[in-house]
């Protein structure tokens, strides 16, 4: 077999298509390049949706949380102190064994049938675990960079007449948003790395269609040599890192435009969690 | 355990519980929180260690000393932690074997890796297959404290690069002003004062190093992850205490138990931030003083 044929056969093979079968024997450079770069995909998948819909809950909670109104802030520090002080592992570990606990059949809500089985899967239930980790990550730097807008930017907005809901969405949130974002990138960058968790934590891999990590591990337990899979897995991680501090960056400039150039906050990274 | 325990199908209720509770599986699962402590005890120095080496090493001015310390503390940013964990775990097994084979063996022909096998001669195996249970246990423990620790020493190198390069210029120029050599300006100057620059970032060390103790369940330890799986899934009639699926509930245990950890931690943490700001010229001392008047 040839290296595109390989490609051919296994470039999808994380999501279903092309050859049944893993490898088994005679283990090539190739299958491993290409099999652990299509685990990556649900990396991504993963990564990009939970941050993209953990955006929106994110900021809920942190404006939540920045409420004076105990019933709105009491949640919102209950649930961000449930998902950052406990680990992600323990995590997907309990709400795998909470979906498998849902009925097989499905329930019955006010006279509709719900199927449940799809929510004990990866795609479902991981998902939901990392959308709420990082949202409840996101939210704790939001907080933080909605405590430290400036006052005075606070208080010229008032004496040019805008206020409430125009105050806060034409200065304090652009500016929350432009403090948090090196953090925030962080996060992001976290998330991803997290991702290799999911199927090392109960979710079953059905029909060994695994992330990046699970096919590392796969050809490391195989060919008993982990002095190649994972340096493999690793290449593919700083390269996704690197385009995720690339478009973050882009961000990082947009959300910089208006200040002078030696104002402007730069995005470092900084290792900040395992979870 | 107790005697009335003697036969778990007739009892009911809450001596059942009792009974169930304190059965031998469970006070195994009882110690395995002491083999997590014990990680958590014997890591966090071993990696603070790694990593002021580390951070020692990236500030060298000998170039290939430096671009060591440089690398190792660049290492954990672009990669999962995870994968160094599975990695190093049969990596260093691996290594400490072959190192042992060269030694014990000189003379085996055969080579070491032979297609998909890793064969190094029968005395090299580590530890040596007639030794007790007991040490295959403790050898896989030792391996996953040295992984936790290289790893996390590079995250604490981070932290304390960085704070070693936070301690105002002047402070240690005014000690060469006054003659001292460049290795007591580290020792007196420099190392008092970086504390208080890498509490923060150290705490989160700290926070992040007990949300990771899970992961012991990864490399085989049989830690408290594992006892949670083991005892909380569905038992039948042909064991002594017949039960559903209970894993929901003994996640639920793990996870409280993870929360108490990090919040006293956080506690404990803050207190001694409070302590160590107390007088100094930075923006949290100062904002102590202000409160103070």
């Amino acid at each position: 077999m040839t290296c595109w044929e390989t490609i051919g056969a296994y470039a999808f093979r994380s999501l279903g298509f092309g050859e049944k079968l893993l490898p088994r024997t005679d283990f090539t450079l190739c299958q491993q390049f290409t099999l652990i770069g299509s685990g990556l995909i649900w990396n991504v998948y993963f990564g990009a949706l939970a941050l993209m819909l953990g955006f929106f809950l994110s900021n809920a909670l942190a404006l939540s949380k920045a409420s004076h109104k105990p019933w709105a802030r009491k949640p919102a520090e209950w649930f961000i102190f449930v998902f950052r002080g406990s680990p992600l592992f323990i995590q997907f570990f309990l709400a795998y064994s909470a979906l498998v606990m849902l009925p097989r059949g499905g329930v019955d809500v006010l006279g509709l049938h719900l199927p449940t089985s799809w929510m004990t899967s990866a795609w479902a239930g991981a998902l939901f675990v990392l959308f709420l980790n990082t949202s409840a990550y996101a939210a704790e730097i939001f907080y933080g960079a909605l405590m430290s807008v400036p006052k005075g930017d606070l208080e010229a907005a008032e004496a040019y007449g805008i206020s409430g809901w125009a105050k806060f969405r034409r200065i304090q949130w652009p500016t929350m948003l432009r403090l948090a974002w090196p953090a925030y990138t962080n996060e992001a960058i976290f998330l991803f790395h997290a991702t290799t968790l999911v199927f090392f934590s109960g979710f079953p891999a059905f029909q060994q269609r695994g992330d990046a990590l699970y096919y590392a591990n796969y050809f490391a337990d195989k060919t008993f040599n982990p002095f190649v899979p994972y340096p493999i897995v690793a290449f593919y991680f700083i390269l996704l890192t690197g385009t995720l501090i690339g478009i973050f960056g882009l961000v990082n400039r947009r959300l910089n435009r208006h200040l002078p150039s030696n104002t402007r906050s730069k995005i470092r990274l900084r290792p900040q969690l395992i979870r | 355990m107790f005697s009335s325990c003697a036969d778990p199908k007739t009892l009911e209720g809450l001596s059942w519980l009792v009974c169930y509770l304190t059965s031998g599986k469970h006070i195994d699962f009882y110690w395995s929180f002491l083999t997590v402590l014990t990680l958590l005890a014997v890591t966090a120095p071993v990696a603070l260690t790694f990593g002021f080496g580390g951070a020692m090493a990236a500030r060298s001015h000998v170039a290939p000393v430096r671009l060591v310390g440089k690398t190792y503390t660049a290492m954990v940013r672009g990669v999962p932690d995870i994968v160094f964990f599975l990695f190093f775990v049969i990596a260093l097994d691996q290594g400490i074997e072959w190192m042992k084979h060269q030694v014990v063996c000189p003379d085996w022909t055969q080579p070491i890796r032979q297609g998909l096998e890793f064969r190094v001669c029968p005395e090299a195996k580590v530890p040596s297959n007639s030794s007790a249970q007991i040490w295959h246990q403790l050898y896989g423990f030792a391996l996953a404290v040295f992984t936790f620790a290289i790893v996390f020493g590079a995250f604490a190198a981070n932290v304390l690069y960085g704070a070693m390069n936070a301690v105002p210029r002047a402070q240690l120029e005014t000690a060469e002003s006054y003659g001292m050599t460049p290795r007591q300006v580290f020792r007196r100057i420099l190392v008092p004062q970086m504390w208080v620059y890498a509490l923060p970032g150290l705490s989160n060390l700290w926070m992040i190093l007990i949300k990771a103790t899970p992961l012991l369940f990864l490399l085989g330890v049989k830690d408290i992850v594992y006892w949670a799986r083991e005892l909380g899934s569905a038992k039948t009639q042909a064991y002594a205490y017949p039960h559903p699926d209970w894993r929901l509930w003994y996640f639920l245990f793990l996870m409280v138990c993870y929360l108490l950890m990090t919040r006293l931690s956080e506690i404990v943490l803050n207190k001694l931030a409070k302590r160590l700001n107390h007088g100094q010229a930075t923006a949290a001392g100062e904002a102590m003083r202000r409160t103070a008047q």
